[in-house]
């Protein structure tokens, strides 16, 4: 039976800082000064004009010590070394390729820092190079790990490690990159029966877990078997979460997904969308973690 | 039209979620996405709407001006229509990239309202043969998140309720010549009949089944498409066929049995929603573009 529910507008309404924050963020636009205090180093998102120190960004002033920056609450991904992210992979060059991952220009992953299958450890030759595109293609997603960041900016990312590699059957959400906490690991495997891997770069990919952990696998041979309806509805429930935590802008970790999750259980996989719904849920869950904290 | 890179395993999980009618975000194959209706948007028109059907975002307003009626059609009305692909919605829509796409929609809302009974246009008819109303629908497309061609027919049905136009008398002089006289009440005005206004509606054939409101991600694994235009009554007005790939009798027989089903009941829904707007009158809250 179709179902198709209209709604008229309404106006979003500010939600309240939460209790648990101790300092009162200090918020700043483009153009705004934070300090006239000269006795400050100027870190990212701010400049220098007539020994005024001016924000260049909007988001949240940070202090460490002398040091002040900004740091952006919507703004493209900016690397560092050892983040994990999740990639689309856009062109097949030589001896490279080319992967997409919400930064300012496109990542790189260099043939030589690709694992081979059964792990070989081996210096890549002329027939690697012509057969790059078995390996990895034009639309193809992997998870990497940042080794290094070249001068322009752009990242350079390896899977030297059995588990980064291609990603198969799942689904993938895009969100901001500032909503991902910063955690000891990023591969999870949620008591629901699926996994969920949160790059940094905000894409976020959901899979069903894999029964045994496969030894050379390394990420080259993909599962093209369906994947069984109550892991399809879970997947589906925690996509929908995923999306109602991004939409009410709270922090993407394994614990607010999972308490989300929970909390939107009694409710149908579909009806997880509607506004009243998402803020039912994130209401609860946030209540949950600030009594997780507190 | 915008479309997204997908990989083979993603498409795999798509295909095999809409044959057990589980799609990615938990919907059946006949259920469309939650979408929001605004009429009255834009001032200085005639009429306006904006509908947002999920990450899609439509803008249509109707301009009524007075022209000479055609000669084939002395006394009646006539609508045109033109598109107009926002660079906001993708980057490919920069310059002209978005005309191509444009002209496409155009033609086909052309063929849409191309039957008899979807609009009154006789009532639009001031002097025959000398004046008439010709309504200028202007469609702007904000954003593209999959399903363009049901979302704007949504639109431009609820522009067409939202238009008033003016009242017009028409005075004969002595030596025969003909003046229009505007009222002078700004509310003075006639509303159009939307009853028979034809909805699109977009069957995907993905695998083996067919989905409506179909996502980017969704669009990119289905290989044709079927588009009906559905009028509340349930009937049939124009039907296309898109895409690359082939679709045999068989399925077009149940797509255009689901799509009468699925664009009935789009009727009631959108109908319902514009009674309720419209009950609300002044002391609705606009919300528009900042809300």
């Amino acid at each position: 039976m179709a179902a198709i529910s209209m709604r008229l507008p309404v106006a979003r309404k500010a939600v309240g800082p939460s209790a648990s924050r101790g300092a009162e963020k200090h918020l700043v636009a483009p153009g705004d000064t934070i300090t006239t205090d000269t006795g400050y180093m100027r870190g990212h998102g701010t400049y220098i004009d007539e020994e005024k120190l001016i924000a260049s960004v909007a988001g949240a002033v940070e202090r460490v010590n002398k040091l002040v920056c900004v740091k952006a609450l919507k703004t493209r991904y900016n690397g560092e070394v050892g983040d994990i992210v999740v990639g689309r992979v856009t062109e097949v060059q030589q001896k490279r390729w080319k992967v997409e991952t919400n930064s300012r220009l496109d990542s790189v992953l260099l043939l030589s820092s690709m694992n081979l299958p059964g792990g070989e450890l081996r210096r890549r030759s002329a027939e690697d190079e012509l057969a790059m595109r078995d390996y990895l293609q034009e639309g193809d997603l992997i998870s990497a790990e940042v080794q290094s960041v070249f001068s322009d900016g752009a990242l350079s990312l390896h899977t030297r490690s059995l588990k980064y590699g291609k990603l198969g059957q799942g689904v993938l959400v895009q969100v901001s990159p500032s909503l991902v906490k910063r955690q000891k690991t990023h591969f999870h495997d949620l008591p629901c029966g699926v996994s969920v891997i949160l790059g940094n770069n905000g894409f976020i990919w959901i899979y069903p877990t894999p029964e045994q952990k496969d030894e050379e696998a390394g990420g080259f041979t993909t599962n093209l078997e369906p994947v069984s309806l109550s892991d399809r509805e879970v997947i589906s429930r925690l996509r929908n979460c995923i999306v109602a935590l991004v939409t009410q802008k709270l922090m993407l970790f394994d614990t607010s997904i999972l308490y989300c999750y929970e909390a939107s259980l009694p409710h149908q996989i579909k009806d997880i969308l509607q506004p009243e719904v998402m803020e039912e849920i994130v209401l609860e869950t946030r209540q949950r973690l600030l009594d997780l904290e507190g | 039209m915008a479309s997204v890179v997908l990989s083979e395993p993603e498409k795999l999980y798509i295909v095999h979620g809409v044959q057990e009618d589980l799609r990615v975000d938990g919907r059946g194959c006949e259920d469309y996405r939650c979408a929001e209706v605004e009429t009255d948007v834009v001032s200085n028109t005639s009429g306006s709407a904006r509908v947002k059907l999920g990450h899609t975002d439509i803008l249509v307003g109707v301009k009524a001006e007075m022209g000479t009626p055609k000669l084939e059609k002395p006394d009646e009305g006539y609508l045109e229509f033109f598109v107009d692909c926002s660079a906001n919605a993708t980057p490919e829509f920069e310059g002209r990239g978005g005309e191509e796409l444009g002209t496409e929609i155009a033609n086909t809302l052309y063929r849409v309202f191309s039957s008899e009974n979807s609009v009154d246009l006789k009532s639009l008819c001031i002097n025959p043969r000398e004046h008439c109303w010709v309504l200028y629908v202007d469609v702007l497309l904000l954003e593209c998140g999959g399903n363009l061609f049901d979302a704007i027919s949504i639109a431009v049905k609820a522009a067409l309720f939202n238009t008033r136009i003016p009242k017009v008398r028409v005075l004969e002089d002595e030596e025969g010549s003909k003046e229009i006289e505007l009222s002078d009440d700004p509310y003075d005005c006639i509303r159009l009949n939307v009853d028979d206004v034809p909805c699109i509606v977009t069957l995907s054939k993905i695998g083996y089944r067919h989905v409506v409101d179909a996502t980017l991600q969704e669009e990119a694994c289905s290989l044709a498409s079927l588009l009906i235009s559905v009028t509340s009554k349930g009937a049939l007005t124009s039907m296309k066929k898109v895409g690359k790939g082939s679709l045999d009798p068989e399925s077009i027989f149940e797509m255009m049995e689901t799509g009468k089903r699925v664009g009935k009941s789009l009727h009631i829904a959108l109908q319902k929603i514009l009674d309720e707007e419209e009950s609300l009158g002044t002391s609705r809250q606009k919300v528009g573009f900042l809300g």
